[in-house]
């Protein structure tokens, strides 16, 4: 065999290896989700979203932990990004670079790869204990901030980095300040880019489950909360109390929520790569 | 109408206040003694200029010898770069636009700068041209109407866009979008144009028009171009001014620098012996 024979060897068999590896997980996702529909899909209905908990499976419903979920969801985007975004606006455009700025910089991505029950430990120490904000939406929701911040502050550097040079010295030339050149051309230039890594981080906090229960969301609430002060659960720690129940009614329900769980980040995926389309279009 | 023209007497007003250029005079630029670093590199050494209202100067010289630079000296666009350094004085109409009390972004309503490469916002054709008198806070909308379609129509553009000024700019030509990038800076009504080889990425036949306003302008402007092209600069400038390494080594009428240069150096580089 001379060598190019073996290469094309190799490349056969790299090829094959690749193949393999991409069905193997497809192939894993489809039984997967396949596995939930079957079981899942035939509960879902009207009454399963708006009836509240219950010791019966069959009368059971999502309704606490969804309203728990959506308030969680907002209040976290309330906070989350406009302090991530002034941050990464900041951080790109305002701070001197130097070595503070780069040790800063190195520690916000590090940031975005801690695990996410540190953050649930900070939370209770911080908002849950100091702050006496007991096990409250609002402390879940300051936990989930911190936990996409980082996030959403390198998402927004990229997007603002990405900015043409040549848009802002335009801007300059024309007479206009450092706050007008960032407001009227770098965030509606970047805003598609920034738009994308709120929505990626706000998906990523809709299905944490970890920093919530250790700032104390609970596994059954009677009520969804109508405050930031109510105590509350969210989708996914639902999904886990029902999981861990030996009945197989709970079982089905779990495969349910799990599957509007789903629903719901599949749904805000799918808006960020719209805006992301979108946004690219509008620059070529 | 009236109203309108008591609210550019109003901004003027301000201006002044300011500690900016009078702009009633036709602008005058003193050069003293100006050195530039990039960090350690010098990039401008000890140069001395003057250059007279309503002319085009042109500056020319083999590429890195610092005429971009010097450029963007007169609207103060290298304060951005974090490792350059000016001394010296630049004076415009008698005010050192390098003192501390200077407010950079009055001094650029004055100055307008048309760049390299066109670039224009990823907004529409009427938004681009309105867009320095928006930040300005001109809220009257007849007004911005009104300036627009005069810049337009002094950048030569109007009939090619006027029915599709909610369009993008992007979607413009080459040539058209830097024409449009003129009108941008025409509308702040500046005094002095500085143009950093305005052409270059453009087709001759883009090229020639813009040649043509430029002609054009320097009757209400002083305008300062930076060009590549010999024959560009012996068409359409008064004054030319010629760049070594980082000094200015000739500096006079167009004509004579082209006929009769001083320096061999310049000679050399005019009949494109080097460079
Ligand atoms: N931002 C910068 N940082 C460091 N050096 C620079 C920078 N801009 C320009 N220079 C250097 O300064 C010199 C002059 O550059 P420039 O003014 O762009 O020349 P020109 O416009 O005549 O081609 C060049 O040697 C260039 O490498
Ligand atoms: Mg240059």
């Amino acid at each position: 065999m001379n060598s190019i024979q073996k290469n094309r060897l190799k490349d056969r068999l790299f090829m094959y290896w690749g193949m393999f590896s991409t069905l193997i997980g497809l192939v894993l996702l489809v039984v997967f989700i396949g596995d939930i529909l079957i079981d899942g899909l035939g509960i879902i209905d009207w009454s399963f979203i708006t009836n509240l908990p219950s010791r019966k499976a069959e009368k059971a419903g999502i309704y606490t932990a969804l309203m728990g979920s959506i308030w969680i969801l907002f209040l976290t985007a309330f906070i989350a990004i406009p302090v991530g975004v002034a941050a990464g606006v900041y951080l790109e455009e305002y701070s001197k670079k130097n070595w503070l700025s780069g040790i800063l910089e190195i520690n916000i991505s590090n940031l975005a790869g801690v695990p996410s029950i540190i953050y649930g430990l900070l939370g209770l120490e911080v908002f849950v204990r100091i702050m006496n904000l007991g096990a409250s939406v609002l402390a879940g929701s300051l936990t989930l901030s911190l936990l996409i911040l980082p996030i959403i502050i390198v998402a927004t550097r990229e997007a603002i980095k990405a900015v043409p040079k040549s848009i802002q010295d335009a801007s300059y030339a024309l007479g206009a300040s450092k706050w007008q050149t960032i407001w009227h051309q770098i965030l509606p230039a970047s805003g598609g880019g920034i738009l994308t890594g709120v929505i990626l981080a706000l998906s990523r906090a809709v299905g944490e489950t970890a920093p919530l229960i250790v700032v104390g969301a609970l596994a059954y609430v009677p009520f969804a909360p109508d405050n930031p002060m109510d105590e509350f659960s969210v989708l996914p720690i639902q999904i886990f109390n029902w999981i861990s129940r030996p009945q197989h009614g709970f079982i089905e329900n779990a495969a349910a929520a799990i599957i509007i769980l789903l629903g719901i980040t599949f749904i805000m995926n799918g808006i960020a790569v719209y805006f992301r389309n979108k946004w690219q279009k509008k620059w070529k | 109408m009236e109203i309108t023209m008591e609210k550019t007497l109003d901004q003027k007003v301000v201006v002044n206040t300011i500690e900016a250029i009078d702009t009633s005079k036709p602008s005058k630029i003193e050069v003293k003694d100006v050195n530039v670093w990039y960090g350690d590199f010098q990039a401008i050494k000890g140069i001395d200029m003057e250059i007279k209202p309503n002319t085009v100067t042109a500056f020319i010289g083999p590429s890195g010898c610092g005429k971009s630079t010097f450029l963007r000296l007169f609207n103060r666009m290298n304060d951005y770069i974090d490792s350059h350094r000016m001394e010296g004085k630049i004076k415009i109409n008698g005010k050192n636009i390098y003192k501390k009390k200077v407010n950079v972004e009055e001094l650029r309503k004055e100055i307008g700068m048309v760049f390299q490469k066109p670039n224009p916002f990823p907004k529409s054709i009427f938004e681009n041209v309105a867009y320095g008198l928006k930040i300005q806070g001109i809220k009257d909308k007849k007004f911005i109407e009104e300036r627009v379609e005069k810049a337009l129509k002094q950048a030569d553009l109007w009939e090619e866009v006027k029915d599709k000024l909610k369009k993008s700019a992007l979607a413009l030509s080459g040539g058209q979008q830097q024409r449009l990038c003129i009108a941008r800076t025409l509308a702040v009504e500046p005094s002095i144009i500085l143009m950093d080889e305005p052409t270059s990425a453009l087709d001759p036949i883009s090229t020639s028009k813009i040649e043509n306003l430029i002609f054009e302008l320097k009757k209400k402007y002083t305008i300062i171009i930076v060009t590549h092209n010999m024959q560009q600069a012996s068409r359409i400038s008064d004054y030319t001014a010629f760049f070594y390494i980082g000094e200015l080594i000739e500096y006079g009428k167009t004509k004579k620098i082209f006929t009769n240069p001083e320096k061999k150096r310049t000679e050399n580089y005019i009949t494109g012996r080097f460079g």
